[in-house]
């Protein structure tokens, strides 16, 4: 298996709405190279997805800004971390509550962090008033050996 | 998105096409929301066959069409959700008042 692997990228794009599939599915190809399972990728594009959302809905409040994502694969892990330079988080507890939204006006769910946490780990949010916010996680990959992966690519196909 | 409508039972079918984020949803809301108001149907149902991809976006939007459903008197349903984006409806509650239901033949008849 990919033991000892080891890969970096960077990713710099505009705070714009339609960027949020270019994010997630370039950190999801990415990601491949650890041969995850359709389950673990598509976890990973759900919390891309969420933390860049918020970087263009909260950080930059809808204005043009620069995302950045920086990804490393190190062993069966990959480390991300997406950041703003937008306006940043009052309070970062609160903004991690179940339901919690500043925006509920725009039918926000107030899920985002919620399901950052629940699918990946260790999720930390370094945030600075006025200077931006950066989200870092983890997600490390299960090692299968063949004929697990054989069993759950085929079981991924039912629905 | 593709929209059927099955005028016997007023029942009102989306069938959603595209990967649901914050960058899609204004245009489903909007397709949406002219439909609802248009048919005025008794029953509203969110058909997830062909959607890959949903994040929380997908959750705020569709609690948004579950107001609007209601104030028509509608129910609101969900059919065909893949296992990924079932994870999501499940941590956010919203199948308390979205329920999947498994396909029956009135849904069939409109497919």
């Amino acid at each position: 298996m990919k033991n000892m692997y080891e890969n970096e990228m960077k990713l710099q794009f505009l705070s714009k709405s339609n960027n949020e599939a270019f994010a997630r599915i370039s950190v999801a190809a990415f990601a491949s190279q650890l041969d995850p399972t359709i389950e673990e990728l598509a976890d990973i594009k759900t919390a891309v997805s969420e933390a860049v959302t918020n970087c263009i809905i909260h950080g930059y409040e809808e204005k043009e800004g620069l995302i950045n994502i920086f990804c490393k694969l190190s062993r069966n892990t990959i480390y991300i971390e997406i950041a703003d330079s937008g306006k940043g988080i009052e309070n970062v507890e609160l903004a991690k509550e179940p339901l919690y939204t500043s925006k509920p006006d725009l039918e926000r769910s107030g899920m985002g962090f919620t399901i950052m946490e629940s699918f990946m780990e260790d999720v930390k949010i370094e945030s600075i008033l006025g200077l931006g916010t950066k989200v870092s996680m983890k997600k490390t990959i299960k090692i299968k050996n063949d004929e697990e992966e054989i069993d759950e690519k085929l079981n991924s196909f039912k629905i | 998105m593709n929209v059927k409508y099955k005028d016997v039972d007023k029942l009102l079918l989306f069938e959603i096409t595209e990967e649901i984020d914050h960058h899609t949803t204004d245009k489903i809301r909007r397709k949406m929301d002219n439909e609802i108001q248009r048919y005025m149907p008794k029953r509203v149902i969110f058909d997830f066959n062909n959607v890959t991809f949903m994040d929380s976006a997908g959750i705020g939007m569709l609690i948004g069409r579950y107001k609007i459903a209601r104030i028509f008197g509608a129910s609101t349903e969900l059919i065909n959700v893949k296992t990924s984006i079932r994870k999501i409806f499940e941590m956010s509650g919203v199948l308390k008042i979205i329920p999947i239901i498994q396909d029956n033949k009135d849904i069939q008849e409109v497919i």
